[in-house]
């Protein structure tokens, strides 16, 4: 016996809902950059569950695309940090607060 | 309960567990293993799903580059420094009632309004569904300019990354 479709797209529902809720709570900008990484893991599941379930490729071909530019928004994301830090010596987005009108 | 449904309900419970224990840890490092353990259960889903080649490009790829990557400048930046602050504590509550609103409208729509695509059981599985021969097929032929697009933006990501980090050390010195 199978698992129906409905699980996985509730349990990525779930994770994305924690990655979103992860974003809003922690002050660590690199938390907040690993919790949208959640959320971009959780929208790959649906993907790959809508694949099985009508039994085409493309989702599978979507979820590479996704981790592809995954990987270079993390790099520069994470190359953004290391400057705020090298100028701030902070990274905790309540103290980044000189744009503040 | 079946073997398949089991497994399924172990593998989601230690992934919702391991995003939260990603969430409240105070320490970065901690978060980031987390993170690791929770990629690995996703890739695990993948092979339940039938997708082998993205199975293992999420261990390589995510579980593997990208996490180092985490890592690395996590250490490079000092986990001492990432200490967990208190500032503006009325966001928190706020971010848990907007969290659960979000999670009840998803509920709502997945368990009491099912559209007849997301009900149901599986279909049967074709002969070689989601083999790496058959996704390279598509990636390849349909997609092949998209290929060629991502290519050409993980080379710009590299060249500004390059070109960011360098900067930011000139304008402190």
């Amino acid at each position: 016996m199978m698992v129906p479709i409905n699980y996985f797209v509730a349990l990525s529902g779930i994770l994305f809902i924690l990655g979103a809720v992860g974003v809003l709570v922690r002050r660590n900008l690199i938390v907040m950059f690993m919790s949208v990484e959640l959320m971009l893991n959780a929208a790959n599941l649906a993907f790959v569950a809508y694949a099985r379930h009508y039994l085409s490729m493309d989702g599978q071909v979507f979820v590479f695309f996704v981790i592809a530019v995954a990987a270079a928004e993390v790099a520069v994301g994470l190359s953004m940090v290391i400057a705020i830090f090298r100028t701030r010596q902070n990274i905790n987005v309540d103290d980044l607060n000189s744009l503040k009108g | 309960m079946s073997l398949d449904l089991f497994l399924f309900f172990s593998l989601a419970v230690i992934s919702v567990a391991s995003a939260l224990a990603m969430i409240l840890n105070r320490n970065a490092i901690y978060s980031a293993l987390f993170l690791v353990l929770n990629f690995l259960t996703i890739a695990l889903f993948y092979l339940i799903l039938s997708g082998p080649f993205i199975a293992l490009a999420q261990v390589t790829v995510y579980a593997g580059a990208i996490m180092v990557l985490f890592l690395f400048v996590i250490m490079l930046i000092g986990p001492h420094r990432l200490a967990y602050s208190e500032a503006n504590r009325w966001q928190r509550p706020a971010a848990m009632v907007l969290g659960l609103a979000l999670l009840a409208e998803a509920v709502y729509i997945l368990i009491f309004r099912p559209t007849p695509a997301i009900s149901g059981e599986q279909p049967a599985l074709v002969e070689n569904f989601g083999a790496p021969k058959v996704l390279a097929d598509v990636l390849f032929n349909q997609y092949a300019l998209a290929v060629e697009v991502i290519g050409v933006l993980l080379l710009v990501a590299m060249v500004g990354v390059i070109v960011m980090v360098k900067n930011a050390g000139k304008r402190q010195t």
